[in-house]
């Protein structure tokens, strides 16, 4: 009699294990649903012309865009990727195709403990060297956030060319194809999904970055004048206009969360598209 | 072969293929340095954030000593003293709350991924939670601001306060952000980071481990208790690293929590600070070296104990998953 209790209690132990798992399932998925509805839900009265076509608004002003925050954020993110890509791709060829430097075991430990470097010390760090000798500026938010980007980049290009089977290296330095080339030709373009996926995954990263970019270029309402001087940012803005008391600046914070949005939700689609086949 | 010959015979004398073997070996010399020194900047850049954080701080150190760590006065304005001892506490108060809430979902999350779920329907699952882990930190903010604060100050903290009230910390007025919901946001953002190593950790577990136990009778949830215990410094790890992640937030806390320096809140419910929100609030604000110099001794703070975090979480979560797969292909 009490063995067959004890099984029974075993199975509602069971039923009440599977019902928590699906429950913190469930949990965790419903913020993620409520902010893409959310978001989509109370952007859509702002996304129209005007809010592509004008510029951030000043106080008391009606309607206004947020092209020149675009604008801004174009300018940022590609000064940042040409900084950073670079530096993250060799190293990631570095630690890879160089494994059997002791170098390589150190930077992979390190490039991870950098990822995990808050981005808002990161900023500060930018601040220190970059905003105060030349000011508030392009370059210093760029800086920050090539650091930013360079450990992400460097791990997963790192991860996409271990998977490059042995034989396709063998077979290129059987050719007497020197190794660089091997590496360029062969490695590197079996390889360049993966790699671009690593790449996209930082910009996207880096897209909605505003910490860094509070720190070392503040809110800037105008267009582009040039690579010393700040530029606006569509995260920034986020934060700005959601924290104003007018109703227009917080319509376009929510706007500006939508283009967020779409870009780390197009990007996240790129990367499963580029990745398919392989998980 | 025939082709061999009619190459002339100079060629065949390989002058030329010589001295370009000797171009090669150059390029790869070259391609080597670019590789070293871009591996090397990782580790350069590192050290030079440290160097700079303590050349920025060092103004502060000089004035305050430790006395910055275990002092409890803020006060810019008048007496220029500063003191971060509440903005450690509120750190560690807020990520505390978050570690509560979202370890235990994210194991739940981890194990759903790994064992419960279907392969299939698994996949688009865990699209959705890295797409979680991929939401910029300020919509955090933008949603906590007009969507969470509202529903938790209506639906949540009234009723809380109502069966809790007797217990200090839920007693006191409710403003909607505060402590409390700066915790709740800090758990939904390390949840998918959490979930996605646990996940990884349960799946390096060998298959052999759960047909053992199966293979005596045991019902999911046993079996899953032998998964769990198979990878438990592993979890540590996870878990460590999800703190890393909590301490260094930034946008979406100091977008919630009401960023009011105080030694103690009165509640759960009352404002509070952060290390990471008096920086991004007060950093552009800061009018004279020293107060710029207190708000990057804080920052070096915190990059001091996150960089402990990660060091630590990493070499546990390497160290386990070595353990296991190794043992797994043996």
């Amino acid at each position: 009699m009490s063995k067959i209790n004890c099984y029974k209690f075993r199975i509602i132990k069971d039923y009440i294990a599977r019902f928590l798992v699906y429950l913190s399932l469930t949990l965790a998925l419903i913020p993620i649903i409520s902010i893409l509805y959310e978001v989509v839900q109370r952007s859509v009265f702002v996304i129209n012309l005007d809010f592509f076509i004008n510029s951030a608004p000043t106080v008391g002003e009606k309607g206004g865009g947020i092209a020149n925050a675009i604008q801004g954020t174009l300018i940022t993110i590609s000064l940042a990727s040409i900084i950073g890509t670079p530096i993250g791709l060799m190293s990631g060829v570095f630690l890879s195709e160089y494994s059997e430097y002791k170098l390589s075991l150190i930077v992979r430990f390190f490039s991870d403990v950098l990822s995990g470097i808050p981005s808002i010390v990161i900023g500060v760090f930018a601040y220190a060297l970059i905003v105060r000798s030349i000011g508030f500026s392009v370059i210093a938010a760029a800086f920050a956030l090539a650091i930013i980007m360079i450990p992400i980049i460097t791990r997963t290009t790192e991860e996409a060319l271990k998977i490059v089977p042995l034989s396709l290296r063998e077979a290129a330095i059987a050719l007497g194809v020197p190794r660089w080339k091997t590496v360029i030709a062969i490695v590197l373009r079996s390889a360049r999904k993966a790699v671009t996926t690593g790449i996209l995954l930082s910009i996207a990263r880096i897209a909605g970055e505003s910490a860094p970019i509070l720190v070392t270029m503040g809110y800037w309402r105008w267009w582009f004048e040039g690579l010393d001087r700040p530029v606006a940012n569509l995260a920034l803005n986020v934060f700005v206009f959601a924290m104003s008391p007018f109703e227009n600046w917080i319509a376009l914070a929510w706007g500006s969360a939508f283009l967020l949005i779409l870009l780390v939700l197009w990007i996240s689609i790129a990367v499963r598209v580029l990745t398919k086949g392989r998980y | 072969m025939r082709s061999f010959y009619k190459i002339p015979f100079f060629h065949r004398l390989d002058i030329k293929h010589f001295s370009r073997f000797e171009r090669q070996v150059n390029g790869d010399n070259i391609f080597k340095l670019v590789g070293i020194l871009s591996a090397s900047s990782i580790l350069l850049l590192l050290g030079l954030m440290i160097y700079e954080l303590i050349n920025g701080s060092w103004l502060s150190i000089q004035a305050f000593g430790l006395n910055f760590i275990f002092g409890t006065k803020w006060d810019p304005a008048i007496l220029q003293v500063f003191g971060a001892l509440p903005l450690i506490f509120g750190t560690i108060v807020t990520s505390a709350i978050a570690l509560i809430i979202g370890v235990p979902i994210s194991i739940g999350v981890g194990l759903a991924l790994s064992e419960y779920m279907p392969r299939k329907f698994g996949f688009a699952i865990s699209f959705l939670v890295e797409l979680l882990a991929a939401v910029p930190s300020v919509i955090y903010g933008l949603w906590g601001i007009f969507i969470l604060i509202p529903f938790l100050r209506d639906y949540v903290y009234s009723y809380l306060q109502t069966f809790f009230g007797f217990i200090p910390i839920f007693s006191g007025p409710i403003y909607g952000g505060g402590v409390l919901t700066g915790g709740i946001v800090l758990a939904i953002m390390i949840i998918p980071t959490v979930s996605a190593v646990m996940r990884d950790l349960f799946s390096a577990v060998p298959n052999s481990q759960r047909e053992a136990i199966i293979a005596l009778g045991a019902t999911k949830w046993e079996t899953v208790k032998i998964v769990i215990s198979y990878v438990r410094s592993g979890i540590i790890g996870a878990v460590i690293l999800g703190l890393g992640r909590a301490v260094g937030e930034t946008m979406a806390i100091t977008m919630v929590i009401g960023n009011k320096f105080q030694v103690c809140p009165s509640s759960l419910f009352d404002a509070w600070y952060t290390m990471s929100a008096i920086i991004a609030n007060e950093l552009l604000e800061a009018t004279y070296d020293l107060y710029v110099s207190a708000l990057m001794n804080v920052a070096l703070v915190l990059l001091f104990v996150t960089l402990m975090i990660n060091i630590l979480s990493r070499l546990i979560v390497w160290r386990v998953l070595m353990l296991v797969r190794g043992l797994a292909r043996e």
